[in-house]
């Protein structure tokens, strides 16, 4: 009863999402309030139905409700109750739910915090908003029905996919759609203002915080993703450029670009037409990531589904909103105005140096990601484009702009000086110089390259505080005068502070473990010890051990130093009988921000012994803590006052305070 | 400055910065893809020793060995040749004989493969996509219902072109 209950009201989202997708945009075109009002009672009556669905399927999953049949695919009743849950998105069809789920959330949230939006502009937001929402509602109904029965119901289902039993899948999925999803809000206010003809720079006041909500999720839902996969794929690596991962990291690139350039538009209402378009093609690579995971081109552990009439449907999608929003622009975008004037040389320059690059380097990541299957349906050769790929040309991209991250803030607005801007970060530079002395001479002088890694990342971190620093004025005005100017900076300024120290110190641990890591597979049996980076793994006891649907063989290890126990792991194999399926359990002990990684492979021939790989990762954790750290930063700069969204400055503050969350 | 001189400027500069990553992009691209063959395929070409390749198969029942330590053997075929594999190394969970794998790496002088990556499925129900394409051109595999017909046991590695 529940789950008709469920697919009941997702048939009845999708006649809301119709009348969402017309109604107020007709009352924009007519100039008719009551029509325009309609999309916000829509929005909001249309997220309540679709979380009444979600919410069925996930009882469901809880109650082990085999009778339906995703339920019987991907869940299986001994699972702990916490990946029963978890298992709701765990499949195909109930992801798609859970992106319709987030993609209705943004919606209502446009609707009631947009009080203070014009209303013909909000009118046709919330329509885009619905047009998106009508063609992947559809998408679920025809193609992907999460709710589809199963007559007779089997006694037991056939389990989630064991490497996603994890607790690191409970908030990837979640965390990533927030941010895929979220960027539809600026691809719709962009497509609102192709429509309206209008665009100024309370539009960029709208846009920004939106876009920076969608930046921090993503950039928290890339960071969990890799981490999962670091520690569940048991292979030890922390980015593999993955297409599925470069997926999701293109409208990433995308969006840093659009968060920088919409900063423009705010401050100086230039790049008008370019910020548009960003705001285009950010949500174009994000429903290009849902095409690529979703649609089964592609074999990876995120590719549920290879059913092919899926594919064309997303294919249809894509090619209607991406192909309908360039078409609108190219009709559209020479009505819009152009905006204030600026030198070369001067924040708005240093912001069109970072989205040139940035929007280069996401042109690499796709080329490299869609070159081999367009060459496959032309040609039919299969090739794939690894790692060295991406080493040869992302990185040389990306150089130059991490190079200049620390002169921007310095720069002024409208003509900056380069030169001053130098001479203040000589205590960055001089830090730099000193790591790059420092590396050469602990290496001997034969790591170059690692030497200016790490000088780089130094440059970074050390340059992204200059600004804070100076414009506390510890130096002239003593430490107490310059902590009270600190706390009385806008919050944005930390947050570009935070974020691009975030920056710095992703690039340090990322540096760090490709130049220092330590790697031995060995062969060991119990009592047996390793060496590893001054370490002694020492092999105590492997024993066999029932889990909640696995049984676990179960490896402790401990970790001495000079004769002291510093700590004891276990890594363990786990056979999942419901699927057959074995899976790695590695083991780690992380010690400051470096860890030691232990996994396990196959036992040899008479049972004795196995084989182990033992990593040294030196600052490994860095890579993910960077990522947090961008994050809080971009939290900051959404919690400043003046980016508060619907807080333009005609309206009374205390109408806009709720909003500011 | 006029307008019309800086607007020329920064489409130099854009131009630049897109022309030099396009080159990056077809050097990179040149140099550094593998390509996918089949146990066949690489039993017929005779690829340079530096060139990356995936090879796609089905691990050859029984062909399996292992001396003890991180190094495994094994033979990838496709019912009409097999190559002969070596690794180092911890094998995927889902490795196992009869199964799809794609192997990564470079064709050694003495034609065995030497595999840097080894990659099997992430999921009892998958098969690696290339690998599938491929049994199912030579009628091993039909869609909805997987390995029809299991792949014989090749003889031996035969000499190029005498398989066919």
């Amino acid at each position: 009863m529940i789950v008709e209950i469920g697919h009941f009201a997702l048939v009845l989202s999708l006649s809301v999402a119709l009348v969402q997708s017309v109604l107020p945009a007709l009352g924009a075109r007519r100039g008719d309030e009551r029509l325009m009002e309609t999309g916000t009672i829509a929005a909001t009556g249309g997220f309540l139905l679709i979380a009444i669905a979600f919410a069925a399927l996930m009882t469901a999953y809880v109650t082990s409700d085999f009778s339906v049949l995703n339920v019987f695919e991907n869940s299986n009743s001994q699972q702990p109750l916490l990946y029963k849950f978890t298992s709701t998105w765990g499949n195909h069809e109930g992801s798609m739910l859970l992106w319709v789920l987030i993609l209705a959330f943004f919606g209502a949230l446009v609707a009631l915090f947009g009080r203070d939006l014009p209303a013909s502009l909000k009118a046709n937001v919330l329509s885009v908003q619905a047009w998106i929402l009508t063609s992947f509602l559809l998408f679920i109904l025809l193609t992907s029905n999460p709710f589809q029965r199963l007559d007779p119901a089997p006694m037991e289902g056939q389990d989630l996919n064991p490497v996603l039993q994890d607790i690191g899948l409970a908030i990837h999925p979640p965390l990533l759609y927030l941010g895929y999803v979220g960027f539809s809000v600026a691809f719709s206010f962009a497509i609102a203002a192709l429509i309206d003809g209008r665009i100024d720079a309370a539009w960029a006041r709208w846009v920004r915080p939106w876009t920076l909500i969608a930046w921090i999720f993503l950039t928290l839902g890339i960071a969990m993703g890799s981490y999962w996969a670091y520690y569940e794929l048991g292979w030890g690596g922390w980015w593999f450029w993955d297409p599925v991962e470069n997926a999701s990291f293109m409208p990433w690139l995308a969006g840093t670009a659009l968060l920088h350039s919409a900063l423009v538009m705010e401050k100086r209402s230039a790049l008008k037409i370019w910020t548009i378009l960003l705001a285009i093609l950010t949500f174009s690579l994000s429903l290009l990531g849902t095409f690529l995971v979703r649609s089964g081109v592609l074999t990876s552990v995120h590719a549920f589904a290879t059913d092919p009439t899926r594919g064309v449907f997303i294919l249809c999608i894509l090619g209607l909103f991406i192909g309908g929003a360039l078409c609108l622009f190219a009709w559209r975008a020479s009505a819009l105005e152009g905006g204030g004037l600026f030198a070369p040389i001067s924040r708005e320059g240093a912001l069109v140096f970072n989205n040139l690059f940035l929007t280069t380097a996401a042109a690499t990541v796709l080329v490299g990601t869609l070159y081999p299957l367009i060459l496959e349906v032309l040609a039919g050769k299969k090739i794939s484009v690894g790692a060295p790929f991406f080493d040869l040309t992302f990185g040389p991209v990306m150089l130059p702009l991490l190079f200049a991250v620390p002169f921007g803030p310095l720069l002024g607005w409208k003509r900056g000086d380069l030169l001053g801007a130098a001479q203040r970060l000589y205590f960055a530079a001089g830090s730099a110089l000193a790591v790059l002395i420092g590396v050469l001479a602990y290496t001997g002088g034969t790591r170059i390259l690692t030497a200016f890694g790490f000088a780089l990342a130094f440059w970074i971190l050390a340059g992204s505080l200059t600004d804070l620093f100076l414009r506390a004025a510890f130096l002239r005005a003593g430490w107490r005068t310059g902590v009270s100017r600190l706390l009385g900076l806008p919050r944005s300024a930390f947050g570009t502070t935070l974020a691009h120290f975030g920056l710095g110190v992703t690039l340090l641990g990322i540096v760090s473990v490709s130049s220092f890591q330590g790697e031995l597979i060995t062969t060991m049996a119990p009592g047996q010890t390793a060496e590893i980076a001054g370490y002694t793994l020492a092999f105590d006891r492997i024993e066999q051990r029932p889990g909640s649907n696995f049984e676990a063989q179960a490896a402790a290890f401990s970790i001495r130093r000079g004769g002291v126990v510093e700590a004891n792991i276990e890594s363990s194999k786990r056979f999942f009988p419901a699927r057959q399926m074995t899976t790695t359990e590695s083991g780690i002990w992380t010690h400051g921000f470096s860890q030691l990684y232990v996994s396990l492979g196959d036992p040899s021939p008479d049972n004795r012994s196995i084989v182990v790989r033992i990593w040294w990762k030196p600052l490994v954790t860095l890579i993910w803590l960077g990522a947090v750290v961008m994050a809080a930063g971009g939290l900051l700069s959404l919690a400043d006052r003046r980016l508060r969204v619907g807080a333009p400055a005609r309206r009374s503050r205390a109408q806009a305070a709720p909003a500011g969350a | 400055m006029t307008r019309k001189a800086k607007r020329l400027y920064s489409i130099g500069a854009m131009v630049l910065v897109v022309g030099a990553a396009a080159g990056l992009v077809l050097t990179a691209l040149s140099s550094s893809v593998a390509y996918f063959q089949s146990p066949t395929d690489l039993v017929k070409n005779q690829p340079g020793p530096a060139q990356r390749i995936r090879l796609g198969g089905l691990v050859e029942d029984g062909s399996v060995k292992r001396d003890g330590s991180s190094h495994v053997t094994f033979r990838v075929t496709d019912s009409v040749d097999s190559v002969p594999v070596t690794y180092t190394g911890i094998l995927p969970d889902l490795f196992r004989e009869g199964q799809g794998v794609i192997a990564e790496g470079t064709l050694g002088p003495d034609r065995v493969f030497v595999a840097d990556t080894v990659l099997a499925k992430h999921d009892e129900k998958y098969m690696p996509k290339e690998v599938v394409d491929d049994l199912k051109a030579r009628g091993l595999w039909e869609d909805g219902k997987g390995l029809v017909q299991k792949p014989e046991k090749t003889v031996s590695a035969a000499p190029a072109g005498a398989g066919s």
